[in-house]
């Protein structure tokens, strides 16, 4: 019996909610690397995924799979509603008003240039200021440049303090009249920090800026309400939920995605096509030019119900525990450096090794098993804030146990051994 | 235990002290081959610094950068290398220097001395570990590249 059914009916068996259990629920856990243990400590990166979600796709393309929004027969209208249900599923999951404020992407990254081209383009002139923060990924920075050189907006960054945590009075003081949009991540990649919503979005609303938030680190881990935190755009990746690549979510506010213009062009987007005009579908098949991923919704939408069947009430204190733990245990090791020490944090241990690179580090701690990140997380610029040209980054996820920390802890203690430090 | 005896073959010794302990990390005034490398992966960046003599071969050979044990070891043994060589002959160390950290079973030139072998041997290390191939062979490739920028300037 699978600890999470995509059966609906089985939705409150909350039997045996421990993390023996649960890591049963991953294949991959189960083998060896190197001939050790697997330790997969880089799940900010890229989550595991359950059988349950490998095996909601596998069903679903051996069983009911076709094109959607184009077949009168019945697999095409099947899959058509399988396809739309995922999309209330991700609606209900973020706690969207409706289904049509959620918009399937391939990604986070794709969210984000969706809402940079079809918004920014629109919205955005010479003078006009986008706020965004130091600790941003990549994929928040370089749509913002696109169009800055396109529209003359510039882009103001918001600082962070040395443990990683946001300057809200910096923050404070950059976010004024000239502000249009202020982007920011919800949970850093690097560093684990989570941010203060709520304030910087008080801070926008109040000069009538728009908000953009990159869910990408934090729906793993936490309950997302975008009507309580009250953004016009939140945007995640479904393979970090535990779902599979290549399809990723947009919720923007009805009235938002309305007035915004077609990203790209195609079938599946349009009511009317003559080569004189064309007229386009209501958000969000505005958006959804050409046959989406069809398969990979569907997953998607296995994920959340994955998650949300463990429970986030289960979830956060489990990963608490972990991070707590290894931030300890890490810290007594000498020559230790913990990049991101804010008291809100989430699932994330940044390091250095005193006389190490990351590089060297992540390489050694494979050969024990434990895979980590090494390098520079996608966030150049926060590598330059705080002076480092890699961390080795240990990431938390649901499935991860004691275990994969003593693993951690032993495989840092041998990098020191083996690079004679 | 195998995964010691392994990283071992890849953190030897020597590769450490060289790690350590750079030979050559500086910047000569006289430099007249400069190449920059950068590995986009890791955010690793070097410089190398040539001097090319009036007799066509290396005087001066040296580095600066910031890199792993892997990059900085290599780049410090290729400056050891590379001194009193020909331009011709350093880019032939190059290919070798590329096939050893990539080919299973590759050999050095027989012409090359028993120390400069040894030296560069330990560079195979890397084989077993495709990802960090290109932390081998940066120096090498931003070697090749101060020469051929070199050249084609002239040339033109
Ligand atoms: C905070 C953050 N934003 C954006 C991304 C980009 O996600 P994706 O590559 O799936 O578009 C990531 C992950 O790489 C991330 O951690």
């Amino acid at each position: 019996m699978s600890l999470a059914s995509i059966d609906p009916r089985s939705r409150n068996t909350r039997v045996n909610r421990t993390v023996e259990r649960i890591r049963q629920d991953f294949p991959i856990l189960s083998r060896q690397v190197h001939g050790k243990r697997l330790a997969y400590l880089d799940t900010a990166a890229s989550a595991q995924k359950p059988e349950q979600v490998i095996e909601a796709m596998n069903r679903f393309q051996r069983e009911d799979y076709a094109n959607i929004h184009r077949g009168v027969y019945a697999l095409s209208q099947a899959a058509t509603d399988r396809f739309e249900a995922a999309r209330a599923r991700v609606a209900r999951f973020l706690n969207a008003a409706s289904a049509d404020e959620i918009v399937f992407t391939r990604n986070t990254t794709e969210a984000i240039n969706l809402v940079a081209h079809s918004w920014g383009r629109k919205n955005l002139k010479a003078g006009d200021e986008i706020v965004l923060t130091e600790l941003e990924h990549h994929a928040n920075i370089v749509p913002w440049q696109l169009i800055r050189a396109e529209t003359g907006a510039e882009i103001k960054v918001v600082r962070i303090h040395d443990d990683g945590s946001l300057d809200l009075d910096h923050a404070r003081s950059l976010i004024g009249p000239r502000t249009k949009l202020v982007a920011f991540a919800h949970v850093s990649n690097a560093l684990g920090t989570v941010l203060p919503v709520r304030e910087v979005v008080r801070l926008a609303r109040a000069v009538d800026a728009a908000v953009l938030i990159d869910g990408s680190q934090a729906v793993q881990h936490m309950a997302v309400d975008v009507q309580a935190l009250d953004p016009d755009f939140y945007v995640f990746t479904g393979h970090k939920l535990y779902g599979p690549t290549g399809i990723g979510v947009l919720y923007g506010k009805s009235a938002r995605l309305a007035a915004m213009p077609p990203y790209q062009g195609g079938g599946d987007m349009i009511e009317r096509v003559t080569f004189e005009r064309t007229t386009f579908k209501p958000a969000p098949h505005r958006f959804e030019a050409g046959t989406p991923a069809i398969t990979e919704a569907i997953g998607l939408a296995a994920a959340i119900d994955y998650v949300e069947q463990v429970g986030f009430d289960w979830i956060g204190p489990h990963e608490d525990e972990l991070l707590a733990d290894a931030t300890r245990r890490l810290l007594a090791i000498d020559g230790l450096t913990l990049w991101g020490t804010s008291a809100q944090k989430a699932s994330v241990l940044s390091f250095t090794l005193e006389g190490a690179h990351a590089h060297d580090v992540a390489t050694i701690l494979d050969q024990q098993g434990v895979a980590v990140r090494a390098g520079h997380h996608c966030a150049h610029p926060l590598m330059d804030r705080l002076g480092v040209v890699a961390t080795s980054r240990a990431s938390i996820g649901l499935y991860n146990d004691p275990v994969d920390v003593e693993q951690l802890v032993d495989g840092v203690t041998a990098v020191k051994r083996i690079l004679k430090l | 235990m195998t995964d010691v005896s392994d990283l071992r073959d890849l953190y030897q010794e020597i590769v450490l002290d060289h790690g350590k302990h750079p030979r050559n990390l500086r910047k000569p005034a006289e430099a007249n081959r400069i190449g920059h490398g950068y590995n986009a992966m890791c955010g690793d960046k070097i410089d190398v610094y040539l001097t090319i003599g009036g007799d066509g071969r290396i005087s001066d050979a040296a580095f600066q950068g910031q890199g792993c044990a892997i990059s900085t070891a290599s780049a410090s043994i290729m400056t050891e290398t590379l001194k009193g060589r020909t331009e011709a002959e350093a880019k032939s160390l190059y290919e070798s220097v590329h096939a050893l950290c990539t080919e299973e079973g590759a050999v050095l030139p027989d012409a090359l001395d028993d120390d400069t072998a040894d030296r560069l041997m330990v560079l195979a290390g890397v084989r077993q570990y495709p990802m960090r191939v290109k932390c081998a062979t940066l120096a090498w490739h931003t070697m090749q590249a101060a020469i051929d920028g070199q050249a084609s300037e002239v040339s033109t």
